[in-house]
């Protein structure tokens, strides 16, 4: 089981929020502590790790359920 | 971390609101991509970069009508105003924006007009040397 250091809460935010949101905070986490990320938009199931992509952050899990996409990335 | 930082460079040549949206969310999320962001504002889009000029835009032609309808679905969703999202862009560090110098001459505006986010006032030379080593580049 991975322990989370950071939570954000995106749910209700549509794009580009939670991906600023997400930026903003891993700017103030230290390389390789793991944020939980629970969003709502629909379009954050592609952006999330196109994001991940060209920062160099790792998905290392993702689920969905109920509308709600939760992601655990290494930072 | 991607070896070396990704670029792109926008014209912005509209300052309609249905054009400034697209120009800003792709900014401000190029921004928390870790590229590097160039605005160059060019005629209507001068508007957009003047004092008070992200808060007057409209919809274009009789769709400014509708302006204030717009805003407020915008607001709605939870999508920050203009002004919110040019915030956001400047808190990446990695959105910069240039005015068209040609254009302040044209519109006889004068730096002390403009936002102080702009950064620098410059000419198309300046905008093809970022925009041809350029990954993205746009001209909305």
């Amino acid at each position: 089981m991975v322990s989370v250091d950071v939570e954000v809460d995106a749910k209700g935010m549509y794009c580009p929020m939670p991906i600023v949101k997400l930026k903003k905070t891993t700017k103030t986490m230290k390389k390789g502590q793991i944020l939980k990320l629970v969003a709502t938009d629909p379009g954050s199931k592609r952006d999330v790790p196109a994001w991940a992509n060209k920062t160099g952050a790792e998905i290392l899990e993702t689920s969905e359920g109920d509308g709600v996409f939760t992601f655990l990335i290494k930072v | 971390m991607s070896e070396k930082k990704r670029k792109m460079a926008f014209v912005v040549h509209s300052g309609s609101l249905d054009k400034l949206y697209p120009v800003f969310i792709l900014a401000s999320t190029g921004g928390a991509m870790d590229a590097e962001v160039h605005l160059f504002f060019t005629f209507w889009g001068m508007d957009a970069i003047k004092k008070g000029g992200l808060e007057k835009a409209k919809l274009p032609g009789i769709m400014s009508l509708g302006t204030g309808m717009m805003k407020g679905k915008i607001k709605n969703v939870g999508v920050p105003t203009l002004r919110g999202l040019l915030e956001m862009c400047r808190d990446t560090e990695n959105v910069n924006i240039y005015a068209c110098s040609t254009t302040m001459e044209i519109m006889g505006i004068s730096e002390d007009e403009l936002i102080p986010e702009v950064d620098e006032i410059v000419g198309a030379a300046t905008f093809l040397d970022i925009a041809m080593d350029a990954d993205v580049q746009m001209f909305i």
